[in-house]
């Protein structure tokens, strides 16, 4: 599908909905890449993927186990270097892009951040490193930072604990408020929602929509839940290799893209404009 | 999610590092490290009670004794601890590995070969090699560890690889302990002067030496301090501290250059002395909750007296004669690494 349709569609949705956020425009978009082809050795995991994500928007990557989900984020977050394709981050190259500078304006979330000895407030601060450089004196506008960012995730009460000491969803947090510390105008997020239990999951789709509508955040997140993506604004739909489609939640389900993604029928419930997964299951035998 | 008061973040976020119990650490260790080498300068050949009347009466000869002889060695065995402690908690840091240690790029071996070379080279039946002979023990003992490293880091492929570099590091030493090896089996009456040498010993220390771990210690302090934060970052993974903007070929080069540079001075002026580079970080990280930039004041603050008892152990326990450093620092460090060990079993 084409740039323009994506764009007019999100901006229907969004004037039918009343929401607050700006009309997408995907001609600006964030980050945008064409043609994009990356392999590992002789595996080609994505093959000509052309994508336009706009700032001021939740965009959620769904798609199959092993579909190229991370490598897309990891590619566009210029960690992994593609074998064909450009990507434009801002309007500008990613390889053109000065290291600082580049780090200052896209923060990415790996989907498993390692072990660390230290504080949870210590890896929050390391969300600033792009902001000082090497030197880093932590200055107000740093502490700032991370206070907000401590306070969106709910870090704050064990903001003086080491990392290691942390149960698997406190530390997911932590590293999602380091991403958020960086305050880039975009995120690219692996799985953000991973060890969190649902209200908490919740909580970061809350958070993930608020950054995109109030501050204007391109946000991209690869999310295996399907309750939890349906609840972006806008979805790239992956199948193995191949982009199905990216555009609207409603254009997806129209479109049936994730039965196309995930090559089985996949029912979508419309519950008062919230869209569930339902597994087709047999009820439990007792029930 | 509910926010916390806003002081108690801004106290979190100001407070994130002990600052407090790392001041007390430093005091102890420079406490201990006084009377150390008070105690170092009264142990030797002679008696205790002999001693402490040099240096309440001295006259020419013991004059010497205390302050050319004992002195240098007290101050350049804690320097070279500083600087294996140094060396391993960087190393630490890099590798991302609590059992990385300072020989883990050949150093150790490359240093043996060296001396091994120059011992022979000595050894007027050998021509060719004279030049190496010139070197004497410790320029031999340095050249073999830079040479260890570059050859490691050649065969790794560059510094990016963590596993190629600890396997090439592997691989490495494993050669050239094959090669020094083959040499002593042609000239065995150099062996036992090379087991002064792998086994450690602070018997060569005089004050020049002490000048130049010195100047190296300041050389590899300042860069690693001012990476620390780097070294943080790498904790959260390779791709995570590129995602923040760190140049990781820059942060492993430097930090690499600085264990390198750390290693080969120590090895050259005590021989090799294992354990140290391993356990003084160890400690730290025991007693103190630390990032990187307060590990790497503290780690040789602690090798530094983790070198010095030793030394001093080794000339107390059998004088007048004296043990080899390097088998007090195997006895203590390995038992300081079993203890550990098994409390790690028992929390497991």
């Amino acid at each position: 599908m084409s740039a323009s349709e994506g764009g007019a569609a999100a901006g229907t949705r969004a004037a039918a909905s009343a929401a607050t956020s700006p009309a997408a425009s995907a001609a600006v978009s964030a980050i945008s890449c064409r043609n994009l082809s990356v392999s590992f050795g002789r595996r080609l995991v994505l093959k000509d993927v052309s994508l336009d994500v706009p700032a001021g928007h939740w965009t959620a990557v769904v798609g199959p186990n092993g579909c190229g989900k991370s490598t897309l984020l990891r590619t566009l977050a210029g960690l992994t270097q593609p074998d064909a394709g450009s990507i434009l981050l801002g309007g500008r190259p990613l390889g053109e892009w000065p290291r600082w500078a580049r780090a200052r304006h896209l923060a990415w979330l790996s989907q498993s951040s390692g072990q660390s000895e230290l504080t949870a407030a210590e890896v929050i601060g390391l969300g600033r490193v792009a902001h000082g450089g090497w030197l880093a004196r932590s200055r107000e506008s740093d502490d700032a930072a991370i206070a907000r960012a401590m306070t969106a995730t709910g870090t704050g009460a064990f903001a003086a604990r080491r990392l290691s000491t942390l149960s698997g969803g406190e530390r997911q947090r932590v590293h999602l408020a380091r991403t958020l510390a960086v305050e880039a105008p975009v995120l690219l997020l692996d799985e953000p929602t991973t060890h969190l239990d649902p209200p908490h999951q919740e909580d970061v789709a809350r958070l993930l929509r608020g950054q995109a509508r109030e501050r204007g955040t391109c946000v991209l997140s690869a999310i295996h839940d399907l309750s939890v993506a349906l609840a972006a604004d806008r979805l790239i739909v992956l199948g193995y290799r191949a982009l199905i489609g990216q555009g609207s939640v409603r254009e997806a389900l129209a479109g049936d893209w994730l039965s196309a993604a995930f090559q089985t029928p996949m029912q979508i419930i419309d519950h008062a404009g919230v869209h569930l997964w339902r597994p087709a299951l047999e009820p439990p035998s007792d029930a | 999610m509910s926010a916390p008061p806003a002081v108690d973040l801004r106290h979190a976020i100001r407070g994130r590092s002990d600052w407090g119990r790392l001041a007390v650490w430093v005091s102890t260790c420079a406490a201990i490290t006084l009377v150390l080498t008070g105690l170092s300068l009264v142990v030797g050949t002679s008696s205790a009670e002999t001693s402490l009347g040099w240096i309440f009466a001295p006259d020419a000869q013991s004059a010497v004794i205390l302050w050319d002889i004992r002195l240098p060695r007290a101050v350049g065995a804690w320097l070279a601890g500083a600087l294996l402690g140094l060396s391993g908690a960087v190393a630490q840091g890099v590798f991302r590995n609590p059992l990385a240690e300072p020989y883990l790029l050949g150093t150790a071996s490359g240093a043996a070969l060296g001396v091994t070379l120059s011992l022979l080279a000595a050894d007027a039946s050998i021509g060719g090699l004279a030049w190496a002979g010139q070197l004497g023990v410790t320029g031999a003992a340095c050249i073999g560890a830079a040479g260890a490293i570059v050859l490691t880091i050649t065969l790794a492929r560059g510094v990016l690889e963590t596993a190629s570099l600890l396997l090439a590091g592997i691989v490495i030493a494993f050669l050239l302990t094959a090669v020094t090896s083959l040499l002593l089996l042609t000239k065995p009456e150099i062996w036992r002067a090379m087991q002064t040498f792998l086994l450690g010993s602070t018997g060569f220390l005089s004050w020049s030496s002490v000048i130049l771990l010195g100047i190296v210690f300041l050389v590899c302090i300042v860069p690693s301090t001012l990476l620390a934060r780097g070294l943080d970052a790498l904790t959260l993974g390779e791709d995570t501290a590129q995602s923040l903007g760190l140049s990781l070929p820059v942060l492993r080069l430097t930090l690499l250059g600085v264990t390198a540079l750390g290693t080969a001075a120590a090895v050259g002026q005590i021989g090799v002395v294992g354990f140290v580079g391993l356990v003084a970080p160890h400690l730290v990280r025991e007693t103190l909750s630390v990032n990187h930039r307060q590990l790497l004041i503290a780690a040789p603050l602690c090798g530094g007296v983790l070198l010095q008892a030793a030394d001093l152990v080794s000339r107390w326990v059998v004088r007048p004669a004296e043990l080899p450093v390097g088998a007090v620092t195997a006895c203590v460090g390995g038992a300081y690494l079993v203890i550990l060990l098994w409390r790690r079993n028992r929390v497991g």
